[in-house]
This record gives C-alpha cells, sequence and structure tokens, in this order.
C-alpha cells in the first residue's frame, strides 16, 4: 500500500500536501502533528488537504485584497462625488456564483474518491488490532497472537493494520495524528443476532519509531490524559515483542522484585490487573505485562519512572483526576484502599518495573 | 419631518406605568422587551467571557494547575452553553424586537404578551441554569451534550440535570419567539411594505424565525428523550439497554447545524443594513442578497452529519454530507461578494459600526474557508475536535455574529436612546477587539493541526504548543480589554451621549423616520411605502404627512406573562427533586396563569 514513488514525485507531493507547514517555524518538534504522517492514510488525508488549501486560499486572498483596497479607494472624501445607486449587476452576480460552484466541483470529486478510498474493507493478510476505549486508558487486543496490553499500540512497519474501535463506557475517539485522522469508539448495542456495529481504520505504516496520540472526543474528567503512543517495529521486532508478551519473563529468585511479584499477587491489584504467566487475571484495569517496557504509567500521566510508578501506586486519583483505581490510602474504581505500606509499594514497584523484555 | 411630531396625546390605552421595576416586569412593549433581551445577553456575555479568560488563563502554559479538570470542564461547558443560547441567540432576538416592528411600519408584533412570555422564559432559563454554580455543580458534559457522557450512568449529580432543564425552557422560549416574529413580519407589515422591499435585517429574522420554529422542536425531542433516561429509567441512549447514542448525535446536529446559521443569519442582515447606510449605496443584488439568505436557511438542514464525520457513518453519508455541505458555501460566499461590490464605488465612512461591518467580512471569510476544509470529509478527520474547529466556529460565529452584533449597536443604539456611543472609545474598542481577537484564534488554527484536541484541561510540554497558547490568551485579555471600554462606553453615553435626530446615520429604513427614541407607539400615522430606501427617495420630495389618526389602541401592560414564565420555571425547576408528580404544581401555575391570560381585558 505505501507505493514507493520516485524521489522526485514524493518532493512534489510534500510540497502539496503540507502547505501550513512550510508557513510555521519549522524549528519546533511536535509529536503530534498532523502534517508529517506516516502512513498511507495519513498521506491521502494530506493530499486531499492540500488540495482543498490551494482551491480556496486564493478566494480568501482575493477578498481580503479586493477588501483592502475597497476601503482604501472609496473612503469618503470632502467633496467626493456622491456615489451611483448600482443596484446589482446580473453578468456579475452570475460570475461569483458559478466560480465557486466550479471550485466546488473540484473539491468535491478528490474529496469524494478520498472518502471510498479510505474506508476500503481492510485486506486479508492486515493485523488486526482491537482498539478498546476506557475513561480514561487504551487497551489494545491482538487476537491474532493472544495479547492484550495498554497505552501502547505496538504495531509492525510495512504489514497493513486493521484496527476495530470499540469502547466499554463513553465515547472516545482513537487519535495518533501522525497515523492519520481519528475515528470515533462507539458504545453500540449488541441486539441479538446482530453484530454490533464497530468502527474501523485500515492503513500501512512506512518507519519504524514512536508516535504520540490522545483521546480526542471529550469523555468526561480526565479526558486530558487519556493518552496513547504508537511503538511501530519492523516485522521482526514485532514478533519478537509478540512472543515476549505471551512468556514474560519472571523475575530472579532472591531480589526485592521477587518479593514484590507476592506482594503484587496477593493484593487487591489482581481484581482488575493481568500480568501474563501469573495468577493475576483481572480485566478492569490495564493489562501490565512488560510494564517495564512503557514509557509513561496512567495512560500518559507520568513518565515511568520508579518514583513516578511509586506515586501512581499509592495515590492515582492524586496524578490522575477520576482514576478509577484504588491507592494505599484512598478507595478508587469501586474498592477500598489498598493499604500497601511504604515497603510493599517499593518492592511493588521493582517488581512492575522488572517486567521488560530484557536489554 | 412632519409625521413623527404627532401628538402623544392620540395614544388611548389603559394605564402606563412610566418607569419603576413594574413597569418593566409588565412591560408588552417590543421595545422595552428589545431592551431587556440586550441587556439580559450583555450580562450573560459578560458571564460567558469571564468562563473564557479564566478557560484561557488556564491554557496559557503547559500543565497549568491553575483550575482542575472539574472546574475546566463546567467551565467550557457553560462558556459554550452561554455565548450560544445566552448571547448570540437572544442578542439577535433583542434587534428583532426593537428594530423589526420598526423596519416594517408595524405598532408592535403581532403577540404583544407572548412576546413578554418569551423574554420571561429565556431570562428564567439562563438563570436556573447559571444558578447551578452556586451549587458547585454546572453542567459539564460539553454544549454538545454527548451521551453516554451525560446520560445517568456516567453523570450522576445534578449537573447535567441543570443544563436539559435549562435548555429545554430556553427552546420554549425560542419557539415562541419565532412564532411572534413570522406573524409579525408577514401580517404587520406597513401599506407598500411587499415582501421584496423589506429590509435585509427584516428578511433575515423571517428566515431566521422559521429556523426557530422548525429546528428548536428537534433539540427539544432529543432533550426529553434525555430527560426520560435521566429521570425516568427510560434507555433511548442507552447502549446496554438497546438504545444507540448516536441517535443523540443526529438529534442534535439535525438541530445544530440550522442552530449556527440561526446565529449567523441576522448578523448578516445587520452587516447588510450598515454597510449601504455608510457606503451612501443600495445594497448590492438585494434579491440574490435575499434568496441566498433563504437557500442557507434551506440547506442547513441537510448538513448536519458533517459534524460527525468521526463518528463512523460509512462512505456513502460521509460523501453526501460532504457535498452539501460545500454547496452551502456557494450562497455564503455570495453574500461576502455582494457586500463587496455594495461598497464598490460608495463613499465609505468609517464610524465604529461600520469598522465592525468591515471586520465581519475580513473576519468571517477566514471562517467560511477553514469551514470548506472541515467539508473535505477525510481531511476533516485530522481537524474535528481539534482546536482548528475551535478556530473555526469562533471566527465564524465571533468574527460573524458578535462583530456582526457589535456593528448593530453601534449603529442602533441612537435609535434606542436619542444620543450616540461615543466614536473615538468606540474605535478603540474596535480595534483591540479586532485584533485581540485574531490574536486569540488565528494561532489555534496551528495548534488544532499540530495534535491538540479541543475540550482537555492540561496539554503536555511535550506538544511544543505552550507559546501558541500563550499567544492565544493575551489575545483573549486583549478582548477583555475591549469589552471593558465597550461596557464604559455604554454606561457613559446612555447619559453624555452626542444627542441626535431621528436619522443621525442619513439611513434609509423606515425605523429612521420616527424620533430617536421612538414613542411608545412608534408610528404616529403608519406610513405608506413606495420602494426598498424609503427615505432615500423622500430625499428630495417629502410628501406632505396625512393627517394624524384619531386614536392609536396599545395593548395595556400585562402581568401574566410573567406569572406563566415563572410556572414554567418551577415545572422544569421542580424535576430536580426527582418525584415525577412534583413539577405538576409548575404545570398547575402555567394552568392558572393562562387562565388568566385569556381573559384578561383590554387585550
Ligand atoms: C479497581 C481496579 C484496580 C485495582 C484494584 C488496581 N488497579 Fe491499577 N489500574 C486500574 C485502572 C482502571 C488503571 C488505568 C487508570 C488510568 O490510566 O486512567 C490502572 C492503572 C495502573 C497502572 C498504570 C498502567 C499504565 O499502562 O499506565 C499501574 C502500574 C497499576 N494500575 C498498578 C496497580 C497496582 C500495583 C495495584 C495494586 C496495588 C493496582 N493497580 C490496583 C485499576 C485498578
Ligand atoms: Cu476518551
Amino acid at each position: 500500500m505505501s507505493a514507493r514513488k520516485p524521489e522526485k514525485l514524493r518532493f512534489l507531493r510534500v510540497f502539496r500536501a503540507a502547505p501550513l507547514a512550510a508557513l510555521i517555524a519549522c524549528s519546533g518538534e511536535y509529536p503530534q502533528t498532523t502534517f508529517r504522517t506516516v502512513t498511507d492514510f495519513g498521506q491521502s488525508l494530506n493530499d486531499l488537504f492540500g488540495r482543498v488549501f490551494w482551491w480556496t486560499i486564493p478566494i480568501l486572498v482575493l477578498v481580503e485584497v479586493v477588501l483592502l483596497f475597497v476601503v482604501i479607494r472609496y473612503r469618503r472624501r470632502p467633496g467626493g462625488p456622491t456615489p451611483k445607486p448600482v443596484h446589482g449587476h446580473t453578468g456579475l452576480e452570475m460570475l461569483w456564483t458559478l466560480i465557486p460552484a466550479l471550485i466546488v466541483v473540484a473539491i468535491a470529486v478528490p474529496t469524494v474518491q478520498t472518502i471510498f478510498a479510505t474506508q476500503r474493507r481492510a485486506p486479508d493478510e492486515a493485523l488486526m488490532v482491537e482498539v478498546v476505549g476506557h475513561q480514561w486508558w487504551w487497551e489494545f487486543r491482538y487476537p491474532e497472537q493472544g495479547v492484550v496490553t495498554a497505552s501502547e499500540l505496538h504495531l509492525p512497519a510495512g504489514r497493513p493494520v486493521h484496527l476495530q474501535l470499540r469502547s466499554v463506557d463513553v465515547i472516545h475517539s482513537f487519535w495518533i495524528p501522525r497515523l492519520g485522522g481519528k475515528r470515533d469508539t462507539n458504545p453500540r448495542p449488541a441486539r441479538e443476532g446482530q453484530r454490533p456495529k464497530l468502527n474501523h481504520l485500515t492503513f500501512t505504516v512506512s518507519q519504524p519509531g514512536s508516535y504520540l496520540g490522545q483521546c480526542a472526543e471529550f469523555c468526561g474528567l480526565s479526558h486530558a490524559i487519556m493518552r496513547m503512543r504508537a511503538v511501530v517495529h519492523t516485522p521482526e521486532q514485532f514478533e519478537a515483542w509478540a512472543q515476549r508478551m505471551q512468556a514474560p519473563p519472571a523475575p530472579p529468585a532472591g531480589t526485592l522484585a521477587e518479593r514484590g511479584r507476592e506482594v503484587f499477587l496477593r493484593s487487591p491489584c489482581i481484581a482488575c490487573h493481568t500480568v501474563e504467566g501469573t495468577t493475576a487475571r483481572g480485566v478492569i484495569g490495564p493489562n501490565l505485562t512488560l510494564l517495564g517496557d512503557r514509557a509513561t504509567v496512567g495512560a500518559g500521566a507520568l513518565a515511568n519512572t520508579p518514583e513516578n510508578l511509586a506515586r501512581w501506586i499509592r495515590d492515582p486519583g492524586g496524578v490522575k483526576p477520576g482514576a478509577m483505581m484504588p491507592g494505599t490510602r484512598a478507595p478508587g474504581g469501586g474498592l477500598p484502599p489498598t493499604g500497601l505500606n511504604d515497603a510493599d509499594v517499593e518492592a511493588v514497584v521493582a517488581y512492575l518495573l522488572s517486567l521488560r523484555s530484557g536489554e | 419631518m412632519a409625521i413623527t411630531k404627532a401628538r402623544a396625546a392620540t395614544v388611548t390605552a389603559g394605564p402606563h406605568a412610566r418607569g419603576g421595576i413594574w413597569s418593566w416586569i409588565t412591560t408588552v412593549d417590543h421595545k422595552r422587551i428589545g431592551i431587556l433581551y440586550g441587556t439580559s445577553a450583555l450580562v450573560f456575555f459578560l458571564v460567558g467571557g469571564l468562563e473564557a479568560l479564566l478557560i484561557r488563563a488556564q491554557l496559557a502554559r503547559p500543565e497549568n494547575g491553575f483550575v482542575g479538570p472539574e472546574t475546566y470542564n463546567q467551565l467550557f461547558t457553560m462558556h459554550g452553553t452561554t455565548m450560544v443560547f445566552l448571547v448570540a441567540m437572544p442578542a439577535a432576538v433583542a434587534f428583532f424586537n426593537y428594530i423589526v416592528p420598526l423596519q416594517i411600519g408595524a405598532r408592535d408584533v403581532a403577540f404583544p404578551r407572548l412576546n413578554a412570555l418569551s423574554y420571561w422564559v429565556f431570562l428564567f432559563g439562563g438563570l436556573f441554569m447559571n444558578s447551578s454554580f452556586l451549587l458547585g455543580q454546572a453542567p459539564n458534559g460539553g454544549w454538545t451534550g454527548y451521551v453516554p457522557l451525560t446520560g445517568p450512568r456516567f453523570a450522576p449529580g445534578l449537573h447535567i440535570d441543570f443544563w436539559v432543564l435549562g435548555l429545554s425552557m430556553l427552546g420554549i422560549s425560542s419557539i415562541l419567539g419565532g412564532v411572534n416574529f413570522i406573524t409579525t413580519i408577514i401580517n404587520l407589515r406597513a401599506p407598500g411594505m411587499r415582501l421584496m422591499r423589506m429590509p435585509l435585517f427584516t428578511w433575515m429574522t423571517l428566515v431566521t424565525s422559521f429556523l426557530l420554529v422548525t429546528a428548536m422542536p428537534v433539540i427539544a425531542v432529543a432533550l426529553i428523550l434525555l430527560i426520560f433516561d435521566r429521570f425516568f429509567g427510560t434507555s433511548f441512549y442507552a447502549p446496554a439497554g438497546g438504545g444507540d447514542p448516536v441517535l443523540w448525535q443526529h438529534l442534535f446536529w439535525m438541530f445544530g447545524h440550522p442552530e449556527v446559521y440561526i446565529l449567523i443569519l441576522p448578523a448578516f442582515g445587520m452587516v447588510s443594513e450598515v454597510i449601504p447606510t455608510f457606503s451612501r449605496k443600495p445594497l448590492f443584488g438585494y434579491a440574490i442578497m435575499v434568496y441566498s439568505g433563504i437557500l442557507i436557511g434551506f440547506i442547513g438542514w441537510g448538513v448536519w452529519s458533517h459534524h460527525m464525520f468521526a463518528t463512523g457513518l460509512g462512505p456513502i453519508a460521509d460523501a453526501f454530507f460532504a457535498i452539501a455541505t460545500m454547496i452551502i458555501a456557494i450562497p455564503t460566499g455570495v453574500k461576502i461578494f455582494n457586500w463587496l461590490a455594495t461598497m464598490w464605488g460608495g463613499s465609505l465612512r468609517f464610524s465604529t459600526a461600520m469598522l465592525f461591518a468591515i471586520g465581519v467580512i475580513a473576519s468571517f471569510t477566514i471562517g467560511g474557508i477553514s469551514g470548506i476544509m472541515h467539508s473535505a470529509a477525510p481531511a476533516d478527520l485530522q481537524q474535528h475536535d481539534t482546536y482548528f474547529v475551535v478556530a473555526h466556529f469562533h471566527y465564524t460565529i465571533f468574527g460573524g455574529t458578535i462583530l456582526g452584533t457589535f456593528a448593530g449597536i453601534y449603529y442602533w443604539f441612537p435609535k434606542m436612546t436619542g444620543r450616540l456611543l461615543d466614536e473615538r472609545l468606540g474605535k478603540w474598542h474596535f480595534w483591540l477587539m479586532f485584533l485581540g481577537f485574531h490574536l486569540t484564534f488565528f494561532p489555534m488554527h496551528w495548534i488544532g493541526l499540530l495534535g491538540m484536541p479541543r475540550r482537555i484541561f492540561t496539554y503536555y510540554d511535550e506538544l511544543g504548543l505552550g507559546s501558541l497558547n500563550l499567544l492565544a490568551t493575551i489575545g483573549a485579555f486583549t478582548q477583555g480589554v475591549a469589552v471593558v471600554l465597550f461596557l464604559w462606553n455604554l454606561l457613559r453615553s446612555r447619559r453624555h451621549g452626542v444627542v441626535v435626530g431621528p436619522n443621525p446615520w442619513n439611513a434609509a429604513t423606515l425605523e429612521w423616520s420616527i424620533p430617536s427614541p421612538p414613542p411608545e407607539y412608534n408610528f404616529a400615522v403608519i406610513p405608506e411605502v413606495h420602494s426598498r430606501e424609503p427615505l432615500w427617495e423622500r430625499r428630495e420630495a417629502t410628501p406632505a404627512p396625512p393627517a394624524p389618526e384619531p386614536a392609536i389602541h396599545l395593548p395595556p401592560p400585562s402581568h401574566w406573562p410573567i406569572v406563566v414564565a415563572f410556572g414554567v420555571l418551577l415545572t422544569f425547576g421542580l424535576f430536580l427533586a426527582n418525584v415525577w408528580w412534583v413539577p405538576l404544581g409548575g404545570v398547575a401555575l402555567v394552568a392558572f396563569g393562562v387562565m388568566n391570560w385569556a381573559f384578561e381585558p383590554g387585550h
């Protein structure tokens, strides 16, 4: 899908697609920019935007220039002539109805083409990922690999991806700008004998990398902290990641991490969290397998450092208002406080951070 | 002109209390009701503006802790709800009330008491909704109120109750107003005032009124279903009970899109009065201006799902609504070109009113163009629910409706008070507001395209959007200063402004033929109209005034409208008790009021 075009043409495409990007100070680093997309999907949206931009901006410039001219040229001057009471001019009015009408045709045609092209059915070889919105975090399920993770959407580059979007509570919107446009995750009724109406996104990522995104449909208290990132691997790395997820490492005996594992497995944590390969099988909260690999905790609320992780476990609601997880002292998510003491927390942090793919 | 000097002695009507609060409470005079609407809208404008400043203060820098999400979500919800329903709409209605009867040569609106009722219901609805702040439970679901977030499961507490009940009241008020203005404009025109001689503002009022009576019932249905879900345990919108939340989006936007034309058409009408007056030229292409307004009103019904391109309606629906949306740009563009043509070859006088009207052309066009960008559905997937949209709709609603309304205020203030607003202060007001407006909203185009969603109480430093947001905040506070200047101007000029005669701007329409402020009966003699610009035609030869009419009947004041409105407030307010029969108390009061209303003597 990500057709390799000759370099020359590619340059032209960038020119057309990123008209505004050229205008802004290029020095800044904008991880959620919509201009530098890395998928075929994103590219076709930007191509369309570029077209609409170049068809419409001249009208804007024309109106503003004429306005400025009129304001300067026809300002009232003492002794100036009395204006002629012109009531209209059919020819002119036809002209400025017809020209916009033609412009509308010029942008409607590629719009409709792009609408149908970007909503085609996903190809059979596409990697299917179920995207599930929760207040206020993202879950990603890989039925093919039998893997579930949260906050970080792992994808292979070069292979078509088919995202199937839904929500377990309110409406959210999945948006990682550099991967292309957003799509709502709707909680739809599942009527008997009917498949629930799901939303879909299909695209192929062209370059490995890390791409930031966040929920784009207002979903309540901590909507602003419902963030995520796409971690795009080479196909080999992706396979390796999926295998790790199926069978994560256990902490070596005698370490703090091992004690942490015990604490974790006898705490209420397991009512909500899963760690693959353990007795923790809760599904209310994010899957914590390979948590040590994640860049953030709390769906982008904090960087994933030992101190921050401890802070999160002690008081998630203080870090992220409304977080549906109990702290050590405060209830949350419908459960009483976990009551872990500082040593317990320290051990659990060591355990969770030890859940990583090595290196 | 002699006809304006008729003696008030010819008026026969019940005792009119001339001053005092009671005279305002019982008034059925369209001019007084207009002033009530305008003043209320102004107060709500200050409230909504304050909310905006708090929002911008919070967003001034990344990861700011000025207000938390709980407060922030209430602020942006109430900012949107207030500015749309309690500011832009009633400000337009203030002018419908004050100006339209004068423009068509009428002595009042068709149903004066209904007019009073719709004002009081509006006021009570607005106060009711804002009273939620006192309980710390202001609405917090966004002005679009998407379910299931606003349903009983995810929005416990009174927040959303205040919102649905308050909005329902405002809807009632709008429908009553719409009916009244349609009837007034169709039936009460002076002899010779054919439809195609009506001033553009009256025309846009007519179109808007039709939109009000047709669109408001749609949101009423949406709200009633939500009220049932919240208070009576139905599940129209709850997926768990087989309901579909997307239904709400369809209903809301089926109302919501005509609503944006309800917001913009009156301002278009005002601009279409101001520009010819200060260009000393008749409006260019009057007929096209009228038809394009009507066309916008019609097509406005077929574009609602362009608010839902990310909802996942499928390619056929997306394509249909994309094309319809692009088509509506054509009549809108025609209006802009015709304004330019009106000014072309004119003799432009840059009064403050004219500056604001020119500001509308300059700003609204930008909003129109970004609107076309949204209409390209796939491109919109990157713009929807970001600050790009925030920029777009502020360019249309602020750059169009609010700037247009200010043009109207500077233009008609002398008619309402007999004094000019200070022009020097006015120019400061204009320039600060115009520059502040662009400083606030222009950067938002980039903020959105660089990845900032709307309705987030905080954004992270790593997005790199701190300085653009700071710029927007500086712009917002500049506008704040402009509003303070305007208030000062208003208060000062009301007492000390330059005194003027009937027609200070040398304008062409009928309202300028009578004294400023107009007498209670408006026209001592109902004028006869022979053209679209009656006062310009008459400039050469003023015909001898016809003899004054022997007696003018004016409806006496009535307190039943406010009683009925209070009953409406009780009905909706008592829903908060959440016991099904309690609101019946309010219904009883409404019934009692309506009975007395029906048999009130003198009407
Ligand atoms: C009531 C269910 C519940 C319980 C019990 C619970 N959590 Fe959570 N946890 C959640 C939810 C929900 C989230 C996601 C919160 C958010 O980001 O909004 C979460 C998030 C987390 C995260 C961050 C994951 C990420 O990807 O950002 C960590 C780490 C975590 N929990 C650890 C724990 C530990 C350790 C315990 C036990 C001491 C625990 N949780 C108990 C529900 C729970
Ligand atoms: Cu969300």
